[in-house]
């Protein structure tokens, strides 16, 4: 699992790359929280388009990103989810929650 | 009397997290040869990352511990999966089950039974205190090829 984040003007991308499952989701929460501390952002926006797979431990972390968010009062945009990763969130009602281009 | 399975695989191994990918993998790998959809193939990966993530994290919070995978193929294209530890099992497991519960922290969503139930035909789940737990799963894969004897 690799992470990039990217940040400019209080608005901050991470683009996520690899297997997001337990194992994966370990580090991207620990990168994620690194992330938004430096950025403080406004706006998060999270890139999945290059998440070859996706499991539940994505939910959590998508979930953890909400929080921070919340709390900073910005916004959360979770972009570029493959048909697989989709699936995941649509069996766990997740578009309700988060905000899913 | 059970049918007898047409094909199997057991895998073991220790309680870590970076045999999550492993699993599946292997899993995904035995399950080609019913020739699956690749959405198919998707749905037994998860199925499958899912149950392991649970023994991984539930069943040995605070040590390593034996999971065993088992894989069988059944007559009509049936996916059996069992995914089995003997760790400390789960106390209530109706509970469990509901979406949203859990008691793995902030890493864990809570919606690891919700998706082995929609990604597969069928689950079943026993547990005992102490002893471990035992998750069964069932999968119809739709017939694309006859399948060979």
């Amino acid at each position: 699992m690799e992470i990039q984040a990217k940040s400019a003007d209080r608005n901050l991308l991470l683009e996520l790359r690899g297997e997001l499952d337990h194992h994966g989701a370990k580090d991207a929460l620990r990168e994620l929280e690194l992330a938004v501390d430096a950025a403080l952002p406004r706006r998060l926006v999270m890139d999945l388009s290059g998440v070859t797979f996706m499991d539940s431990s994505g939910i959590a972390l998508l979930l953890r990103a909400q929080q921070r968010m919340q709390l900073l009062e910005g916004s959360l945009l979770v972009c570029g989810v493959p048909p697989q990763a989709k699936r995941v969130l649509d069996a766990a009602g997740i578009s309700r929650l988060v905000t899913i281009k | 009397m059970r049918t007898k399975a047409d094909n199997e695989i057991t895998l073991e191994f220790p309680s870590r997290s970076s045999n999550e990918g492993f699993a599946r993998s292997a899993v995904a790998c035995f399950a080609a040869q019913l020739d699956p959809t690749l959405n198919e193939l998707e749905d037994i990966k998860t199925a499958v990352s899912e149950a392991v993530t649970n023994a991984i994290v539930h069943a040995y919070p605070d040590s390593i511990g034996k999971v065993w995978v088992k894989a069988r193929i059944f007559p009509g294209n049936v996916l059996e999966l069992t995914i089995k530890d003997h760790g400390r099992g789960i106390p209530d497991v109706e509970r469990a089950r509901e979406p949203m519960f859990t008691t793995g922290g902030e890493e864990r969503s809570g919606m690891g039974f919700t998706i082995m139930e929609s990604f597969t035909d069928q689950l079943a789940v026993r547990s005992a205190s102490g002893k471990g737990t035992t998750v069964t799963m069932k999968k119809k894969l739709a017939a694309r090829m006859k399948a060979s004897k």
